[in-house]
């Protein structure tokens, strides 16, 4: 197939790529932008690592045409730190151990930071529901619960300006 | 919302079991850890593996000459022509049981078993590869299960293995027969014990970089130092000239210590193509051919007094090994020792078979062997109470380990809190009081080791080294050869050594996932790097601390009777504290003093005198309540309590995070993790169909931790983390018994199996009634 042109908006920086349409978002966050952040674990979009918010909702990037991104704002795991410091989640995950060998976790902090910023004040079972899309085989995910819920409550908010 | 208590605690700690973050945490919540996944090497081609269709098939012909017509295909390996058809194996000590040659010269033994290897310039074009490689095969009867597998008549799928049987393992104390005599009961069963997949989130990959004589590989793996030296071994190349680097790694749980397709396959591209090569498996590829926990037969056979007393226990387990040895060796012999655990037996007797079949090899996984042993074990010995009418917990308490018992021959327990976990179990349940009619609490309890005492891989060095130097300004470098999975031995080993030498956890830099820099260590298997790594880097961490307070004495003219010590970075007397240095100041000058050398510490650790299998053993009990749909059989986990001895807990949040992620593991073996095979062909090999535990399924999980003092552990610490993937599937099994009295013989358990098992009770009791008219 024919390569085209393609321009991404990732954390905020314009990317021109020039890809063959059939790619993947993930292939091209990963693989053309070289942001590695984002990870993949499957081939059926059942996993969640891939993980990244378009226009603030979270996406399986596995899941979407690289083109079908265009014009969009993404953000991956590598936009969320801001002037060198760490967003509340991403601080509520070292502080409550939510992760362990680390490869869910860019896909499983999108999907927290999509849900946060939809559900200021969710219950435990809401919050099990909205990470059930990410698999995590180490962790048995209950810290992660607590992490978020941390965050929700503003345990880690802090001027980042 | 979790729960955590602490029994027992000890509190003269500084930095141990207190709230350290993960010392890889920030790399690891900004993406900024770079996994072998994301390595990209300039110059580099992209393989892939092309995989056997058949389970059994002789290798005639390999043609790839139309492969190599493809634009952008650089090159193709095969067994016959470009290696050197070295038979290898995890236990390099026992030459009949190296059996597997990654790219196979003759023959084919498991459908994904790897072909040939094509390298090209994308990814994409080497797949496309795959397609234009012609293999002639010879196809061959097969066999899938280990009870085929032993028939006279059964396909022969290793040379001089008879009826297929590829070890058998016995393991015996006492006077079986007359301890059975004692026995005013006997019960026996058979049990069908899953295989489960590893299933890390990181699939099997690898870069390898052959330059000059000397190979570089990026590897996602749980020990370097293995890699190394079975890659050397198979390349005939010297130790030295091979450097695995793995320095993040996305998940092991046991599958991630051998050698694999893509580390094989990359390295052997590489060689020939002198360009780096990099292999990734697809989630399907990890599935079908890297391996899996071992599924088993279980017989059981046990006699016990009237009283409930333990008299004797027998066992004869036929395992499905898949097509080669691996890590199935060890998993067949831990198995049968810890299906006596944590019981004292007057009697025991186990006779394992491990039998090849043509399907996908398995090997270690997490509790290895250990929860198929409590599967069995547990659910019948809650059996035996309800059959003789006793309390389930205070049978298990009379019989149990206790500090002091010597397991036959085997091992004796220096530590043991188990006592305790019964009485914060029965406290669980007492507090829970009367359940809904459709919940039942079931419980399991287990005893795990903390590291092997075998040494099958013929290593000439310690089990565990560590180096640690101290710089001008105060800060540590600690290099340890142990593997950090996401376990988090490098916060682990970060916590000995702050605490020893008396600094803070931001002045260690631990290194590992590196054999060129660290030193050699076995590695993340069996629960041994707390315990091993542990005590080398508290020994390595005394000397170094030893040379900076001879300095001391000297430099601030202190009475040679006096104790000193360093905490919170201030070097003073201990019976004194206000008297001393600060910690900075004495390194700068104890430097100076030795000519500028950095001070440097050195520890190793050997297992010595401990008996057979481990030098430390730790105990706990699962308690789940569960609760059941009678109409379609489905299992939700309410709620649950581990009660645990990890002997003195040192990585506070590890702690947590382990034990909550054994139960979600355990818990997935027990009623989720399926792995269905037809015609050696696995049926669900994607995480759609291969159902795990998600947040939904997780219940809550309390813990209460039982602080005992293990005298062979640093700081008195042994294994967590392993051990609890044992006991929960027979705890889920426990409390299906007790909401319909229905014995669950299989796992995992299965909604039909237990919609089948209400249906023959049923039919059951009305032939009793029946009867009775």
């Amino acid at each position: 197939m024919e390569k085209q042109l393609l321009r991404l908006t990732v954390n905020g920086q314009e990317y021109e790529l020039y890809i063959n349409p059939k790619t993947l978002l993930v292939e091209a966050i990963r693989d053309h932008i070289g942001l590695t952040g984002t990870k993949r674990g499957c081939d059926t979009v059942s996993c969640g690592a891939c993980t990244v918010m378009i226009d603030g909702a979270s996406v399986k990037s596995c899941s979407v045409l690289a083109m079908q991104a265009e014009g969009t704002k993404i953000t991956t795991v590598e936009g969320l730190e801001k002037n060198g410091k760490l967003a509340p989640i991403q601080k509520a995950f070292i502080d409550h151990g939510a992760f362990q060998c680390g490869f869910c976790t860019s896909g499983m902090i999108m999907t927290a930071q999509a849900f946060l910023d939809e559900n200021k004040n969710p219950t435990d079972w809401e919050i099990r529901e909205g990470i059930e899309g990410n698999i995590c085989r180490c962790t048995g995910y209950n810290s992660i619960v607590r992490a978020i819920d941390a965050t929700a409550k503003g345990k880690y908010e802090e001027d980042r300006s | 919302m979790n729960k955590y208590t602490v029994i027992n605690p000890h509190s003269e700690f500084k930095v141990i079991n207190t709230h350290v973050h993960n010392v890889d945490g920030v790399a690891k919540v900004t993406g900024r850890a770079t996994y072998t996944f994301d390595v990209k090497l300039p110059n580099m081609l992209y393989g892939k593996i092309l995989r056997s269709p058949h389970p059994h098939a002789k290798i005639l012909k390999i043609d790839y000459s139309r492969a190599l017509e493809l634009p952008g295909v650089v090159g193709v390996v095969t067994g016959k022509e470009d290696t050197l058809g070295i038979k290898q194996g995890i236990w390099r000590r026992y030459k009949d049981l190296c059996d597997e040659q990654i790219l196979p010269v003759d023959k084919v033994r498991y459908i994904g078993e790897p072909v040939a290897a094509v390298a090209a310039i994308t990814e994409e074009i080497a797949e496309k590869a795959l397609d234009y490689i012609d293999v002639d095969y010879e196809v061959l009867p097969a066999v899938f299960e280990p009870m085929d597998a032993i028939k006279k008549d059964a396909p022969e799928i290793h040379e001089g293995f008879e009826r297929n049987i590829n070890i058998t393992r016995h393991i015996e104390w006492g006077d079986v027969e007359a301890a059975f005599e004692e026995a005013d009961y006997i019960r026996e069963d058979w049990f069908k014990c899953g295989g489960q997949a590893h299933m890390c989130m990181e699939t099997r990959v690898a870069v390898s970089s052959y330059t000059d004589g000397k190979l570089t590989i990026y590897h996602s793996n749980q020990s370097p130092y293995y890699l190394q030296a079975l890659m050397a071994g198979v390349l005939d190349m010297r130790e030295g000239d091979v450097r695995v680097i793995s320095t993040y790694t996305g998940g092991g749980f046991g599958g991630k210590f051998e050698l694999d397709g893509a580390i094989f396959c990359s390295a052997v591209l590489s060689r020939k193509l002198h360009k780096p090569v990099k292999i990734v498996y697809t989630r399907e590829e990890d599935f079908i051919a890297s391996k899996r926990r071992t599924p088993m037969l279980y017989y059981v056979r046990t006699g016990v007094k009237k009283d409930g007393t333990f008299c004797a226990r027998e066992a004869k387990v036929f395992t499905n090994g898949g097509a080669y040895t691996g890590m199935g060796a060890t998993a067949i012999y831990l198995t049968g020792f810890f299906h006596s655990f944590p019981y004292r037996w007057k009697g025991y007797r186990y006779d394992g078979y491990r039998v090849y079949t043509n399907t996908l090899p398995s090997t270690s996984m997490r509790g290895f062997g250990a929860p198929q042993a409590m599967f069995t074990s547990e659910q019948q010995i809650e059996w035996i109470a309800a059959d003789l009418g006793l309390d389930p917990i205070e049978m298990r308490r009379k019989n149990s380990h206790y500090e002091g018992y010597e397991v036959p021959g085997q091992a004796t327990i220096a530590s043991c809190g188990i006592d305790q976990c019964y009485d914060e179990i029965q406290k669980w349940i007492k507090d829970k009081g009367k359940l809904p009619a459709n919940r039942a609490i079931g419980i399991s309890a287990c005893g795990f080791m903390t590291g092997g005492i075998f040494n099958w891989f013929d290593t000439p060095y310690s089990f565990s080294s560590a180096v640690v130097t101290i710089n001008y300004d105060g800060t540590v470098e600690l290099r340890v050869g142990c593997q950090e999975l996401g376990q988090g031995s490098n916060t682990t080993m970060a916590i000995i050594a702050a605490e020893t030498l008396g600094v803070k956890i931001e002045d260690i830099k631990v290194y590992s996932g590196d054999t060129d820099q660290c030193p050699a260590d076995l590695g993340a298997w069996g629960s041994r790097q707390t315990l091993m790594t542990g005590n080398a880097v508290k020994m390595a961490c005394e000397d170094a601390k030893k040379q900076l307070l001879e300095f001391a004495y000297a430099e601030m003219g202190i009475n040679i009777v006096y104790d000193l010590d360093i905490k919170d970075r201030w070097a003073h007397i201990v019976a004194r504290p206000e008297r001393g240095m600060k910690y900075e100041d004495l390194v700068k000058k104890a430097l100076r003093a030795k000519d500028g050398q950095r001070i440097m510490g050195r520890g190793y650790y050997t297992p010595h005198r401990k008996g057979m299998i481990s030098p430390a053993y730790s105990y706990m009990l699962q308690g789940v309540e569960v609760e059941i749909d009678e109409e379609t059989g489905k299992i939700k986990l309410i709620d649950s309590l581990t009660a645990h001895d990890c002997g003195q807990p040192i990585n506070h949040l590890g702690l947590i995070g382990q034990l909550e992620g054994a139960f979600s593991m355990a818990a997935g073996y027990g009623y989720l993790e399926y792995m269905p095979f037809e015609d050696g062909k696995l049926m669900n090999p994607n995480l759609v169909d291969y159902k795990m535990i998600r947040a939904t399924e997780m219940p809550p999980t309390a813990v209460a931790e039982i602080d005992t003092y293990e005298p062979e552990g640093p700081y008195g610490a042994k294994e967590a983390g392993e051990g609890l993937t044992n006991p929960t599937a027979a705890a889920i099994g426990n409390a299906i018994f007790h909401r319909f009295g229905i014995q669950m013989k299989e796992n995992p358990i299965k909604p039909e199996m237990i919609l089948k098992a209400l249906k023959e009770k049923k039919e059951k009791e009305q032939e009793k009634k029946k009867g009775k008219k």
